[in-house]
Parts: structure tokens; sequence; C-alpha cells
């Protein structure tokens, strides 16, 4: 006998089931099956191929990024390379750049910078994984850049009195980077516990590092 | 009408890039066009003046990469704009500011 739910039941954890997605494919969706088939009847590239881009691509996190952003903190000079070629600075550190040209963008005392792409969802990737589904709303790309100030508060953000508020919209060949502030009492931390507090959203300056 | 400040930047572009013709620091205004096709200009800063912030390089013309064409490289800059530039009275705070990659075909002199 199938074991089918019914609407308005609950799981045994106390939770609606998730009704299943049975919605028609959308023209796009239709149209990335018949080109990816296609391409794969004409010997283009294979199956495997693609499942190993799909997985090199989840296999990317934003502790890349952290990793940049914590070296940054340590050595002035590597800071100094990674504000005039971001995608360099990121290679130096071996991580798979591709043709991502990476700006940082630095806070520092009175000014915070946060990255929104108003027209599509233009995200350092490579640096930091796929980009939460929020970043890709029409809510968080319009909103960013008319009220900056009520977005950041709703992520918990409240900035010191005085602070200009610098939003980057990601809209052409450049991906950004937020490289936070160094919270202070983290002068003796190695790297590697530097990075641990620098978080995704922190990158997309949403957020800053803590320490508590 | 108050433009941002701007620093201009002490390292040179990292991506090739011809003549140009603005530099940072230079007063600019996003024209206000409009057209068919793929463009990459926001429509709330078309027509609003701001300041070079960088030259970011020089870059393929998305309005016609899109179509198939070759795109001749185009130079990009960063455009910084004060918030009441885009929103008037009714920014959070003037003074804030925005940075945003606009192709030199859609910035004029101001």
């Amino acid at each position: 006998m199938p074991h089918d739910h019914h609407e308005g039941e609950l799981s045994p954890s106390g939770h609606p089931y998730r009704p299943d997605d049975d919605a028609a494919l959308t023209y796009w969706q239709r149209m990335e099956i018949a080109v990816r088939e296609l391409m794969v009847e004409k010997g283009l590239t294979t199956p495997a191929e693609i499942a190993a881009q799909i997985e090199k691509m989840d296999a990317r996190s934003p502790a890349l990024g952290a990793r940049v952003v914590a070296r940054a903190w340590t050595d002035p000079d590597y800071r100094a390379r990674l504000l005039a070629d971001g995608s360099a600075a990121a290679r130096e550190l071996g991580i798979e750049v591709e043709a991502l040209k990476l700006v940082a963008v630095e806070n520092r005392p009175g000014l915070h910078n946060a990255v929104v792409c108003t027209l599509c969802s233009c995200y350092p990737r490579n640096l930091l994984g796929l980009p939460p589904d929020w970043y890709k709303t029409r809510a968080y790309r319009s909103r960013m850049v008319r009220e900056p100030r009520s977005v950041l508060a709703e992520f918990g953000l409240e900035l010191p009195e005085g602070t200009e508020v610098r939003v980057h919209d990601s809209t052409a060949d450049m991906r950004y980077i937020v490289l936070p502030e160094r919270p202070a009492g983290t002068e003796d931390w190695d790297e590697a516990r530097l990075a641990g507090i620098v978080t995704r959203d922190c990158m997309i300056g949403v957020a800053v590092p803590r320490t508590g | 009408m108050t433009l941002p400040e701007v620093t201009p930047p002490n390292f040179p572009p990292p991506y090739p890039v011809g003549a140009t013709r603005f530099a940072a620091g230079d007063a600019v205004r996003v024209r206000a066009a409009d057209g068919p096709g793929h463009l990459r200009t926001p429509w709330y800063v078309r027509g609003r003046q701001g300041r070079v912030e960088r030259i970011c390089g020089a870059f393929g013309n998305p309005e016609e990469l899109a179509y198939g064409r070759d795109g001749a490289v185009v130079p990009l800059y960063r455009v910084r704009f004060r918030m009441d530039a885009l929103w008037g009275a009714s920014a959070e705070r003037g003074d804030d500011t925005l940075d945003v990659e606009i192709f030199e075909h859609w910035l004029e002199p101001a």
C-alpha cells in the first residue's frame, strides 16, 4: 500500500509535510535540458563532466574567502596586494579564481561596505561558494541600494554613530568581497583562528566579525 | 550638486585598458538613455551625477556579447554616487555612498 501524505497531516516530529514540487517545467528549464542533451549527444560534454563541475561548485565555501581576510589582517603587504588586485591575491593562496575579477573593499572606522547585485545575482562564488537565497531575492536587491541602513538593521547590524554606509552594486565584470575590520582583542590570534570568525555575511557586508 | 569624495587608487588597473575618456576623480553623469537589449546600467543611476572612483579595465561590451557578437572592449569604471544624488531628500542618509560599475559609453562629463 503506497504511503501517501495528505494535506494537514504532520510528520512524526510535528511539522507539516511539504508538498511535492509537481509544477510544470518552465520555458528556460526545458531549454536548459534540451541544450544539455544536445551537447551530450554531439559529444561536446558528458554527464560525468557536468556532475564533476557541479561538485566543484558545491565544494566551494566561505572558508576560502575567510582565509584571504585572515591573511590580509596579519600581513600588511598582502592586504595592499589584495586591495590592488583581488584575484591575484586570492591566487597567491592557491584559490582557484578562474575568470573571477575580484575587488576587495575595506571597512575602516567610519566606513562600512556592503555588496549587492541589483540586476541579477553576481557573487564571488570562487571565494564564497553559492550565494544565499536571500541575496538573489528582489527584496534584498532593491532595498539594499534604496535603504541599506534598514536592511543592515534587519540583519542585526548596528553601526557606530557617524559611520558612512557604502553599497557596491555589482553590475558588470567585477565581483566584490568586503574586507572587515579585525576585531579588538584578537591581537594574539593566529590566522586559522582569525579565519574562524570571518563568516559569509561579514564578507557580503551584512555582518561584522564577532569574537564572543 | 554635491559630489562624493574620491581618493584615486594608488595602484594601476589590474586589467588591460587602452585610452580612457575619464580618470579617477572626474565628475560624470550617467546618460539618461534607454535602448533594447542587455543593458548593465541600472535605471536608478541613469541621469545621475557622481565621480569616477577607479578605472577597472576594458571589457567586452555586454550589449554586444549578449547577442553573439564579438563585443569590442569598452573601458569599465566604478562610479561613486552620494545617496541623495540617487534618491533625493528621501535617502536614509544623503552622504552615504554607492559605487557601481558603468561602461564608458554610458558616461558623459558633468
